[in-house]
């Protein structure tokens, strides 16, 4: 075996430590079209830089509305995706253009669970055969014999160990979407992408798929890179958390930085669009603020010069066309939360003395 | 009728507001499988300018209810009984052409996906004035001109040219504001939301909800509102009905259900689901089990293989015994109303943070 092929066995790293370095990560898709000959007249920059750490044993969120880059993310950290530029390095060890046979070892470690629980489990295997197929792949032979582990891993998603031979249709989407956090498991993997794993569900079975992956990711100690769209639910399972804008991070902090001492504008819009249920009635809490973006978060194709955020953003001015804010830890933010704004906000999310509404239709209805 | 007793046995005096009245809709469809009773027994009123909210999981007849309400089910599979009185207008049993008349008109209703919902086929404006041709008999000219107005009015920036566009050049969030305009273009006393904003981003949803407020305020029309989201239905409505496989389990003011439910079912979907200001040492509470099938729906309490309290309940009535939903502020359960009250307070409330 030459030393290409297969990396050496990666050390064992401790908890706290980086487990996956992400730098500079980019990925853009070819816009073809023209007639007859087709060409590349454009690219999608669908990520567009963007760094990142998730830790031993952590669960790292990400955020951001569709068209953000999250999950083309993920699919480039499972290197589902070729990234076009930019280096992921897991474990110290470069993967970001590693071959198939280079990957091997790697690829057992970092596994994803899907949204769609339909789409994501093959009709025509039963789950014992779904959930076997990683080991088969990778030539595992757990103690015991895979049906054993297949059987083990069932009961650990809170499935009956009976219905290894069911198939996937015999399932309600809640019990598809745990076949799928077990085939994850399978291979005992360190890291965990999620690709909006509970968004395709009722609300009432959301609840149970959250409370599963937070058992295994405590259990079991497993990272978790958790991409959603939901802010609550991504307060409710990470413990850090970054926010995408048009193919960019434009702020990472711990969970308490990002949701009560927010800096960008964005996250700030963000937050404040979330519908919620208040259940306190105390007279004298502060409301929260509340902010309306105008219209939608523009193309990726042709994204604004500068800060991406400028075109919908209240505090913009000349130099946010012209200079691209880097994501620093800018003054007045704690260890750990960088912002990539010129101009930010004060960190609170309690109302201001006047809302801003960007909106021009909701402006003049408001106004009359 | 024994045990199937109807929730509605007492239906409520018609408030002199009510133009919209729901009495008893029973909707059940043929399939290869059997009957499904996607509706079963539901009753409830709208008042002009209020909007009421109607809240549950996929499958719990909420979709169901509102195309009956505009009689947009397939006639051939579908068997309607009850009563639905609009404006003092029987709706079911009304003609084909009748109904014409109401659609678009005095009823318009909103979808949640709005590519699906307009015709690829023809541009936003024409699509826009449409109704108001059918309904109002203006002119051409008259009809775009106005459906241009309505653009402007929802926020579509230069609406004079947008007019001319077809669905495909429009963002999603332009997409659900032109139905927004072509649901009011007739200024409807009824509007029906059906998961508006579901396909939309949140900040994009924002602008919509309180779009869709603003013009309530204008055009004084009531709405129904059909979500999954209890954090949209908060900042919407100023009723809730709980619907839960095919009939109302609650109902009352947005501040009674949300802030003292009485249904286990309410109390389930408030305890599962995270808030951002929620407590984080706090797991969620999931309700357990899965929603049933219509097909062959539980006995008695349709919630009750779910139900956590059922052995407060004495003699095994959960299964036996179908609870009445009755007017106004209620909920369909046999627990009494103190036992509602202090497992609210005692065991409930502490878990929502």
């Amino acid at each position: 075996m030459t030393q290409d092929m297969v990396l050496p066995a990666p050390r064992e790293a401790a908890a706290g430590e980086p487990l996956l370095e992400v730098s500079g990560l980019t990925k853009y898709f070819p816009v073809k079209g023209g007639f007859p000959i087709r060409r590349t007249i454009g690219h999608v920059q669908a990520v567009d830089g963007i760094d990142l750490t998730v830790r031993v044993g952590e669960s790292f969120g990400l955020v951001g509305e569709s068209g953000c880059g999250k999950s083309t993310t993920g699919r480039l950290i499972t290197r589902l995706l070729e990234p076009t530029d930019g280096t992921i390095s897991y474990r110290g060890q470069d993967i970001s253009h590693a071959s198939r046979r280079e990957l091997a070892p790697i690829r057992s470690e970092i596994q994803m669970i899907f949204q769609d629980p339909y789409s994501s489990l093959n009709p025509r295997q039963t789950v014992g055969k779904i959930i076997s197929g990683p080991m088969e792949i990778n030539r595992i032979e757990p103690e015991g014999g895979r049906e054993k582990r297949v059987r083990e891993l069932l009961e650990i998603v809170g499935l009956n160990p009976e219905h290894y031979n069911r198939f996937p249709h015999e399932f309600s989407g809640g019990q598809r979407q745990r076949i799928g956090v077990a085939r994850a498991l399978a291979l005992e993997p360190k890291l965990i992408v999620a690709d909006e794993p509970v968004s395709a569900l009722d609300v009432s079975i959301q609840a149970q798929v959250v409370n599963l992956l937070q058992e295994v990711q405590r259990e079991l100690d497993i990272a978790f890179l958790f991409i959603a769209h939901d802010l609550a639910v991504v307060r409710h399972f990470s413990q850090r958390v970054a926010v995408m804008y048009l193919g960019k991070i434009i702020e990472v902090g711990d969970r308490e930085a990002i949701y009560t001492r927010p800096r960008h504008p964005y996250t700030h819009a963000l937050l404040s669009a979330v519908p919620e249920v208040s259940l306190t009635d105390e007279p004298g809490a502060a409301g929260r603020e509340r902010i309306r973006l105008a219209g939608d978060v523009p193309s990726p194709i042709s994204p604004p010069s500068g800060c991406r955020f400028r075109t919908r953003c209240w505090k913009a001015q000349d130099k946010c066309a012209a200079e691209e804010p880097p994501l620093i830890q800018i003054s007045g933010n704690r260890e750990g939360h960088l912002t990539a704004c010129h101009f930010p906000e004060d960190p609170t999310t309690e109302a201001r003395d006047e809302d801003i509404i960007l909106d021009p239709a909701l402006a003049a209805l408001e106004e009359e | 009728m024994t045990t199937l007793t109807k929730d509605a046995g007492t239906p409520a005096p018609a408030d002199a507001g009510a133009f919209l009245s729901v009495r008893d809709l029973h909707v059940s469809f043929k399939t290869e499988d059997g009957v499904v009773r996607a509706v079963d027994g539901l009753s409830f009123d709208l008042a002009r300018g209020k909007t009421l909210g109607i809240v549950g999981e996929s499958g719990s007849g909420k979709s169901v209810t509102n195309l009956t309400i505009l009689g947009l089910h397939n006639p051939q599979f579908t068997t309607v009984e009850g009563e639905i009185l609009l404006d003092g207008q029987e709706l079911i049993t009304a003609r084909e052409s009748e109904l014409e008349k109401v659609r678009g008109n005095k009823a318009a209703m909103i979808f949640q996906d709005p590519l699906t919902a307009l015709s690829p086929y023809y541009t936003v404006g024409r699509q826009i004035a449409e109704p108001f041709m059918k309904h109002r008999g203006a002119s051409k000219r008259a009809a775009w001109d106005r459906a241009v107005e309505m653009l402007a009015k929802v926020g579509i920036p230069n609406p004079k040219e947008r007019a001319k566009d077809y669905p495909h050049q429009f963002s999603g969030g332009m997409r659900q504001r032109a139905m927004i305009a072509m649901a009011l273009v007739c200024d409807p006393d009824l509007l029906i939301a059906d998961e508006p904003t579901t396909a939309l981003d949140v900040t994009v949803q924002a602008q919509i909800l309180d779009l869709l407020k603003d013009l309530q305020q204008e055009f004084g029309s009531g709405i129904i509102f059909i979500t999954h989201d209890l954090g949209v239905i908060a900042d919407m409505a100023d009723d809730i009905m709980v619907m839960y496989a095919g009939s109302a389990v609650e109902r009352g003011t947005t501040d009674e259900v949300l802030r003292a439910p009485q249904h286990p079912y309410t109390w389930g979907l408030l305890n599962s689901m995270p808030r951002l200001d929620s407590d984080l040492a706090m797991p969620l509470t999931p309700i357990p089990g899965a929603p049933p099938s219509l097909l062959t729906p539980p006995s008695g309490c349709r919630f009750h293989p779910r139900c956590t309290f059922q052995d407060r309940v004495g003699g095994n009535r959960c299964v036996t015994e179908r609870p009445l939903l009755g007017p106004d502020r209620a909920s369909a359960c046999h627990l009494t109303a103190d036992q509602k009250h202090t497992i609210f307070i005692e065991e409930i409330k502490p878990r929502l943070g």
